[in-house]
């Protein structure tokens, strides 16, 4: 059906969409650009001027760049790989029979609806605090200290807690692909005498692989600019524990107010994401087609 | 892939999945009951389950301190308006991309994600800059769009994928009986793809509710949505576990109950062509 | 359209437009604590004195909402009509022009009632930039019942050997209840907050006379040491991530025999929610016999920015918000212990807020803490607990990351000290303070 006509109409209609996420994308990005290489400090308007290579210089030589970029890979590593690994073991548990199955969805799905601030919040304050929160009175109620999850265990306290905010989205996209799967497949497999790990690693897995590259992908995207849970519970510490390159950044526009060395961790940021895109594409890209 | 299965295994099964969800939901659960107590029930040792002294306090209290309504219509604005500009920018690029496919097409979706990758505080000032220069700041007007084109490329994966599903002849075989492109798109390719546009529209109604850090810096009063709600019961002076859950409660509670009537068409919007 | 409608629509419509005309709509920025809570709570005072003027409140947690005015301010934004700022940025933003003087504040808003010290820090060149709503420094809280099972008694003025002494015998841990409280949090108005006042104590300082950091002397090293062993042999666990709003959460379940923290916490210690309302003693905070005390000095203050509108309908609302009339007007509607403390002389010689128990303490507080002298040995700069200086938040915020991660056990003190020292000598050679 592509004529020629069509053909030009299609562009015509991408256009609005490629044209608006131009701008959007390459003002603030020409802008960082320029503010990455200016001193530029909110509160000290009136030293400005050119400095070259000084605030990138500054990000890379900074004590806790590598932790940070290391941070930023483990938070994104961690909660896909439980977000992926959970997720399929509760679609493939929620897509039996059982009753009341509409309202088991929705209380799985209930952690997707919840503010990331308030998630974050809640998991500080009702669970994870060392004195009042649920986690201390439970392990007292065993007679043992209470684990100090944000202060001893930073890092994996923030992944728990992304990838509970993370695992119904993980679960929904699995759950749905699971769902088209036909039964027969499985019922005559199941005929053939195949054990259920044989089921599940040949019919069902290989089923789920685009499923699987949707979630890594999307994922992905959202993981690489989380700081938000991190300023709620951590702060990024103690120390530089748990800082990871957004929340570095953060901290330089926000807390220094040092819009210039900001703006190069952004564009290093970007340059990171990149890299880990590359990656993904090369190691997933062929699952997207279809 | 549902089968039928033997009455003990499905009583198993049955529990095993009741735990693991509610398990999964506890800790939105665990801030509701906390919401109903008082603050000095609420840090309680050992913690109480079914408090001795329930109480609306909380409620009245944080609904006395702020003007809720005003938020809350400003997240519904903002949240619904952005969706329902994005499905209209996104309607006519996705269908492009799904009928007549070219070399770059897949790039080009690439691409559109990719403009997601710059971390949000990097572009805070110059976006500020941006905002206020153009008097688009703490206007609706302004976060509309801003969520908007955070969310375009989301949109147009998602409507992509469903329109992929849709067989190309169907549309052809219109365009025999002579209707014109804008009638292809609006009166055979949009009803049929109905379902899918209606996930979308409700994922990214979502995805935009809970935005919350742009909808706190690029606005003061008229435009401040629920995340601002939030920001202003974190955090005080004082006991705070219960009003915090009170406010929290009733920040996502909309949302929610959005979200519980509308699962089926959920459990469809989040596939992203996972379904073939 | 009939004519009485038309008539009825064109009255309705100059009815709108004269009370546009007459109503000035001013927005206020303010943090979300107990004080400017209330304040909201009585603005039917305002409307009924100003019926000109309508307020539309920002509230936010003081973070974002630093984040937000600082931002504004700073690109001329314009948004806000009325800011609530602190100690530390009222010089600073002083001194760049940002703000609007108070000078020529009506003559019943009486200037001179207010705290010396206070308005001291409030002042840039003669010029009064904003208006104090209320004032703090901080000062010991501790349980009265446990120290007499202790067989202790706190001194009015008790030095650090007092505070360690009393700690040991209050802490016992199989019951949850630690000896001491502290801020452990990292952030410039958190930890450091609290170290920097107690470093004055110490006789150390951040900068000499040059702006050289001061982190590799040996006073430095005393105060961070005896904090950590205060911290680590009485103190809570997990003191890492605590605040102001932790240890207090801890000290009104009854978990704390000390809190050394601010003055304004002293009312709700022994507020509704505490379960010790009525165990709870006050000191001064604590020295070292080296002259001066462990305390700091800070006040939420009200000031207009330049980049206002309306400065004129500003100007009326600071001064209803922060006169004596205020005050007043809070004592008979939420008793006195409520009234905002610390800015007004008058308030402390009144003999209906003497009655408040923690009255005196908060104003020996507040009256022994300089901010143009903070410390033992000179300085080149302004602030107790803080160095008014631009560069102070990033700085603040990296030593007590450091200081954090000592008390987390992740460095020793003797390593966090040479990593703030580095980092800070870094950052004053990048912003020019030394060569």
């Amino acid at each position: 059906m592509s004529t020629q006509s069509t053909r030009l109409a299609a562009r015509l209609m991408v256009a609005p969409s490629v044209i608006l996420l131009f701008i959007w994308m390459i003002v603030p990005l020409a802008m960082t650009l320029y503010f990455s290489f200016r001193l530029y400090r909110l509160l000290s308007p009136e030293r400005t001027g050119w400095v070259g290579f000084n605030n990138y210089i500054w990000f890379l030589n900074s004590p806790d760049f590598w932790l940070a970029i290391w941070n930023t890979l483990a938070l994104v590593g961690g909660v896909l790989v439980i977000t992926v690994v959970l997720g399929t073991l509760v679609a493939l548990l929620i897509d039996q029979p059982v009753k009341g199955q509409g309202v088991l969805r929705i209380l799985v799905i209930a952690p997707f609806f919840v503010m990331p601030p308030v998630a974050a919040s809640i998991w500080e304050n009702l669970f994870m605090h060392p004195q009042n929160g649920l986690f201390a009175a439970i392990s007292r109620g065993f007679g043992a200290q209470p684990i100090l999850f944000l202060e001893q265990h930073p890092m994996p306290s923030v992944i728990a807690i992304v990838a509970w905010e993370w695992l119904p989205f993980a679960t929904l996209i699995l759950l749905t692909a699971l769902q088209s799967l036909s039964s027969e497949q499985i019922e005559a497999a199941e005929m053939d005498g195949a054990s259920a790990f044989s089921r599940f690693r040949y019919i069902i897995l290989p089923h789920l692989t685009r499923a699987i590259t949707a979630v890594i992908l999307i994922q992905t995207i959202f993981l690489l600019g989380i700081f938000g849970e991190i300023y709620t519970t951590t702060q990024g510490g103690p120390g530089s524990a748990s800082t990871t390159l957004p929340y570095m950044i953060f901290k330089q526009a926000i807390v220094a107010k040092d819009i210039g060395r900001a703006a190069a961790g952004g564009i290093i940021a970007v340059i990171l994401a990149n890299i880990v895109a590359v990656f993904l594409m090369r190691g997933l890209g062929k699952n997207l087609d279809a | 892939m549902a089968r039928a299965l033997s009455p003990r295994r499905r009583l198993l099964t049955t529990i095993a999945a009741w735990f693991v969800a509610l398990l999964i939901f506890f800790p939105v659960l665990w801030m509701l009951i906390t919401s109903f107590k008082t603050e000095a029930s609420a840090v309680a040792s050992p913690p109480e389950l079914f408090s001795a002294d329930w109480t609306f306090e909380n409620y009245t209290e944080v609904w006395a301190r702020s003007d809720y309504p005003r938020f809350f219509w400003n997240s519904v604005v903002i949240s619904i308006g952005s969706t329902l500009l994005g499905l209209a920018i996104a309607i006519p690029a996705a269908w492009s991309m799904a009928f007549v496919p070219t070399k770059r097409t897949k790039d080009l979706l690439m691409w559109m994600l990719s403009t997601k990758m710059m971390p949000a505080v990097a572009v805070m000032i110059p976006l500020y800059l941006v905002f206020q220069r153009v008097g688009l700041f703490d206007t609706k007007i302004g976060l509309v769009l801003a969520l908007m084109l955070m969310n375009l490329p989301i949109i147009v994966w998602m409507l992509y994928t469903y329109f992929r599903e849709i067989p190309g002849e169907i549309l052809e075989a219109a365009r025999m009986d002579g209707a014109s492109l804008w009638n292809e798109i609006v009166y055979v390719l949009t009803p049929m793809a109905v379902p899918g546009i209606a996930s979308t529209l409700l994922l990214n109604v979502i995805l935009a509710w809970n935005e919350a850090f742009w909808t706190i810096t690029l606005t003061t009063t008229k435009a401040a949505p629920l995340s601002a709600f939030i920001a202003s019961f974190s955090a005080p002076q004082g006991l705070f576990y219960a009003k915090l859950s009170a406010a929290s409660t009733m920040a996502i509670a909309p949302i929610l109950i959005l979200g519980w009537f509308s699962q089926k068409q959920l459990v469809r919007g989040l596939t992203f062509g996972a379904v073939k | 359209m009939t004519l009485t409608t038309r008539a009825l629509l064109g009255a309705s419509a100059l009815a709108c437009l004269s009370s546009w005309a007459m109503a000035e709509t001013i927005t206020v920025a303010t943090v979300n604590n107990g004080d400017m809570v209330r304040m909201q709570g009585l603005m039917d005072d305002f409307k009924a004195k100003h019926p000109d003027i309508d307020v539309q409140w920002v509230t936010l947690e003081e973070n974002v909402l630093r984040q937000n005015v600082t931002t504004d301010i700073a690109t001329g934004g314009g948004q806000y009509d009325v800011l609530t700022i602190g100690t530390y940025e009222v010089p600073i933003w002083g001194k760049q022009g940002w703000l609007v003087s108070l000078n020529d504040l009506p003559e019943s808003y009486d200037v001179n009632d207010l705290l010396p010290a206070i308005r001291g820090g409030l002042t840039v060149d003669g010029n009064l930039y904003a208006a104090p709503f209320y004032g703090e420094s901080s000062m010991v809280m501790y349980r009265k019942d446990l120290m007499e099972a202790a067989g202790l008694t706190m001194p009015e003025a008790p030095t650090w050997a007092d505070i360690e002494k009393a700690a040991a015998a209050m802490t016992d841990k199989s019951k949850e209840q630690y000896g001491i409280c502290l801020r452990g949090k990292a952030g410039w108005g958190e930890n450091m907050a609290f170290l920097t006042a107690m470093s004055n104590s110490y006789g150390a300082r951040w900068f000499d006379e040059n702006w050289n950091p001061q982190f590799d002397q040996p006073e430095w090293k005393a105060t961070l040491e005896s904090y950590l062993n205060l911290m680590n042999n009485y103190g809570p666990p997990g003191a890492s991530n605590n605040g102001f709003n932790e240890n207090l959460t801890l000290f009104q379940q009854g978990k704390c025999g000390m809190w050394i923290d601010a003055t304004v916490a002293a009312s709700f210690v022994t507020g509704k929610d505490s379960t010790v309302a009525d165990k709870v003693g006050f000191a001064l905070a604590p020295d070292n016999g080296l002259g001066k005390r462990g305390n700091w000095l800070w006040a939420w203050s009200l000031a207009i920015p330049t980049s206002s509108q309306k400065q004129e309908a500003a100007k009326a609302f600071i001064d209803w918000a922060t006169n004596k009339d205020y005050l007043a007007l809070v004592a008979s509607k939420e008793g006195w212990a409520n009234v905002p403390p610390g800015t007004r002389t008058s308030l402390y010689e009144n003999p209906e807020y003497a009655k408040v128990p923690f009255a005196k303490m908060t104003l020996d507080s507040i009256n022994s803490a300089d901010p143009t002298k903070p410390t033992v040995k000179p300085v080149p700069y302004v602030g107790v607990q803080f160095v008014a200086i631009p560069e102070f938040q990033g700085l603040g915020t990296t030593v007590g990351e450091l200081f954090s991660a000592a008390l987390a056990g992740q460095k020793s003190a003797d390593d966090a000290l040479a990593e703030a020292q580095a980092a800070v000598a870094d950052e004053m050679k990048a912003a020019g303070y030394i060569k």
